[in-house]
């Protein structure tokens, strides 16, 4: 049963005036019911691409920061892969000090609007709660991340946001290739330092992956704009349209154009694909395609747009990551009548956040678990008409820890799709390798890193985001980008 | 922002425009692409193909027909303009080297990308054959321009209104009989392509073509100009845009450029709405 904002919000206004003034125990705060993340009703958000989750409402986040025990341990801190101060930030929200809450989070994480929106707290921060121990329930967890994106939009609404001081001009330039995650927060630490810094993108709009993969439905556009512009003002140089290793190598750079260091973040993008029969069909998609089209390009305003978009009635949607609810839930709101998710494993194993796949469901998507794609079939147009599905069960674990699928034979089974979304991860993009000499990477193509400093094979050049870590998480390629950015400026200071 | 230094009609629907662009300029190398997009939140990005650089101007040409909402956006800026987006150079440089004698061959406005091949190609030491085709003589394009670096320029036309009356195939096929040729180059519509390639085929000459496919960022991020070349999936947007044209799956390359018929279709009548090109000659 889906209950208004409003609802939602009246509710926790009752209450709060009830607990007004009453000293609390740990025992009464942990009693402090859940604040339910306000949303858009199912069937009105799957005919939009506005975001889904509002946000907490004022009395909601007093009340649920009011939840957080301010336990000793704080094991939340241990939980975030930045090690944000989580009970102090919460214990701001508690009093209403919204400015100071996020100023406490920006010490650690530079886009906390971001990551409260798109981050797995569930295996992270919240993962660890004592709340959530106390009702032996990681769900009732205090919601750390509702809280992160309620005072961050805050601080963003009303103005309250710092620019970070720059010292003076150092005479050092620096190169950031890319413009997600990982070289956002690479950007901001160099240029704090004094440094010119220069931040190059390939596409024609920045953002990486927050721009081209990530739909507006779950972090929108304008949020990634302001912190952009956040970058602009503090003197960061954006250049789009500019393929570092094809317009100009590092080397280029380096030595002809005068950086002193670079940092690449240019993340993974090659789309993995399956192997299979019927690949090549018209009909079938990347996620990074289908994504890029919607996100990138706006194909979904469909009569402004130049960029087509399939029109689809029955889509299958191969992987079980967040990058596969997004596809899903985007053809859903394109249009299609019955998207299907196939997975080869069970809704446990799925690395999806719960958020996105209780979301999911909710807009009417369906799962297909233990089942796995054998071939495509097309019609004499070429068309995918077909699907060539085999059950799986489970059985040992493998190297990802995870019970591996194995094909029950005998069970192969054409289900009708008219087309088929790919979404089982990216390898790292070859190019950047491909025309750099000195740069080593592992076998699936990612920089090999010193994990300290994140500096490559290279001298003078680091790297950051799923470059190195493979398809990873938008907080992860944050924190290697400051902890590169900390090695760096270390590194310039002692160039003579 | 890259400003338009110069621009020339060079047929009825054909366009040569000079853009300041010094990186790629300086880059670039024949058979390599950029692809533009004219700015807004909604406009497409297209590939096309370099025609010509100058590395001391600080200046590419671009050689494209009017046909889309962009390339006709394209067509009615004017010197002094400005195009929002601009990435380059794109894709992997023509495999150019001394092969001894080598026929170019070049279909409608896939004459324009041919051109620094053949530059390259004569300046690599080899006897460079240009066979340039088009379905009438008001599309041929460059003509002047092949003649000047060229050993020998053979024109057909569809229709028999220049040059003379036939496909680039019939002229293709008489040279591989009587003077075999250690490679042949070939850019132009994918139906053009294939019938060189097979072309070509029976006498087992290398073969290289330039494939056009749908394509978004151009940097292998994702996957929608992939190919089937011998068997194996290639994006031509990294890997290409240049192969063998006897690995090409042809018809499966026809049908994925198909991908948006009935979408293209009825978005074509809208695009074109205020759009129109002055009409006019070369």
């Amino acid at each position: 049963m889906h209950v208004t904002k409003e609802v939602l919000d009246a509710q926790a206004k009752a209450l709060l005036e009830q607990l007004n003034d009453t000293p609390l125990r740990p025992k009464d705060r942990a009693k402090i019911p859940l604040q339910e993340m306000p949303s858009q009703a199912p069937e009105v958000r799957v005919c939009n691409m506005e975001e889904v989750a509002l946000g907490y409402t004022e009395n909601q986040v007093r009340l649920e920061a009011m939840r957080c025990i301010q336990c000793k341990n704080q094991p939340c801190i241990a939980g975030c892969p930045v090690s944000i101060d989580i009970p102090a930030f919460i214990a701001e929200a508690a009093k209403g000090d919204y400015g100071k809450s996020v100023e406490i989070i920006k010490e650690s994480s530079l886009l906390p609007s971001i990551c409260g929106r798109v981050c797995p707290q569930e295996v992270q921060c919240q993962k660890f709660c004592t709340v959530g121990k106390m009702h032996k329930d990681v769900e009732q967890s205090v919601s750390i991340g509702r809280i992160e994106r309620f005072v961050a939009d805050y601080a963003r609404e009303h103005g309250l946001e710092k620019i970070p001081s720059i010292k003076p001009d150092s005479g050092r330039k620096v190169a950031v290739v890319g413009s997600g995650p990982a070289s956002i927060s690479a950007a901001a630490d160099l240029r704090r330092e004094g440094h010119t810094v220069m931040m190059f993108e390939a596409l024609h709009k920045a953002g990486g992956v927050l721009v081209y993969g990530i739909p507006e439905f779950r972090l929108p556009k304008k949020i990634v704009e302001h912190e952009l512009q956040n970058l602009k003002d503090m003197g960061v140089e954006i250049r789009p349209n500019y393929l570092v290793g094809k317009t100009r190598k590092i080397a280029d750079l380096m030595e002809k154009d005068g950086f002193d260091a670079v940092f690449v973040g240019s993340g993974a993008g090659l789309p993995k694909f399956l192997g299979i029969e019927g690949e090549n069909y018209v009909g079938v998609f990347s996620a990074n395609e289908y994504l890029t089209r919607s996100n990138l390009m706006k194909a979904y305003a469909v009569g402004k747009s130049q960029t087509p978009l399939y029109r689809s009635k029955n889509v299958a949607v191969f992987g079980g990551g967040n990058v596969a609810m997004d596809a899903a839930r985007t053809a859903k709101r394109l249009g299609a009548e019955e998207v299907i998710v196939v997975y080869r494993r069970t809704e446990v194993e799925m690395p999806a956040r719960r958020e996105e796949v209780t979301h999911a469901k909710e807009e009417g998507i369906k799962f297909l678990f233990l089942h796995a794609p054998l071939k495509i079939t097309a019609n004499e147009k070429g068309r995918v008409n077909g699907v060539e599905l085999i059950t799986c069960e489970l059985g040992e674990p493998d190297a990802s820890g995870r019970r591996r699928p194995v094909e029950i034979p005998g069970s192969e089974k054409i289900y009708d799709f008219d087309t088929a979304i790919i979404a089982i991860g990216n390898d790292s993009n070859p190019l950047i390798k491909a025309t750099t000499d000195g740069i080593e990477v592992n076998r699936r193509g990612n920089f090999i890193v010193n994990e300290e400093t994140c500096e490559t094979t290279l001298k003078g050049v680091y790297a950051g985001g799923d470059i190195v870590l493979g398809a990873a998480t938008v907080i992860l390629a944050m924190g290697q980008g400051r902890r590169a950015a900390k090695a760096m400026n270390t590194y310039l200071k002692g160039l003579a | 922002m890259n400003k338009i230094l110069a621009k020339q009609r060079l047929s009825k629907e054909v366009f040569r425009m000079e853009i300041e662009a010094p990186e790629i300029a300086e880059a670039r190398h024949p058979g390599q692409f950029i692809i533009l997009q004219m700015g807004g939140d909604f406009g497409e990005r297209i590939p096309l193909t370099i025609a010509n650089a100058d590395p001391v101007k600080g200046s590419i040409t671009l050689i494209f027909q009017a046909v889309g909402e962009t390339t006709h956006r394209l067509a009615l800026l004017e010197p002094g303009d400005t195009i929002q987006n601009l990435l380059g150079p794109l894709g992997k440089p023509t495999d150019i080297k001394k092969y001894g004698k080598v026929v170019c061959v070049g279909g409608g406005i896939g004459v324009a990308p041919l051109f620094p091949i053949v530059e390259g190609m004569k300046k690599a030491g080899n006897e460079v054959t240009v066979i340039m085709g088009a379905r009438t003589k008001e599309l041929l394009i460059m003509e002047e321009d092949m003649r000047a670096i060229a050993d020998e320029v053979i024109v057909v036309t569809d229709d028999g209104s220049y040059g003379r009356k036939a496909l680039v195939t019939v002229p293709l096929k008489e040279i591989c009989e009587e003077d075999k040729p250690d490679c042949v180059v070939i850019i132009g519509p994918p139906v053009m392509m294939k019938f060189a390639a097979l072309t070509t085929k029976p006498y087992g000459i290398h073969t290289i073509v330039s494939l056009n496919t749908i394509m978004i960022d151009g940097t292998g991020m994702c996957g929608g100009c992939r190919v089937t070349i011998g068997g194996e999936t290639k994006f031509v947007c990294v890997d290409g845009p240049e192969f063998d044209g006897h690995l090409v799956d042809w018809d499966n390359m026809l049908l994925r450029l198909g991908t948006y018929k009935s979408e293209e279709a009825e978005a074509h009548h809208r695009c074109h709405i205020g759009l129109k090109i002055n009409e006019g000659e070369a």
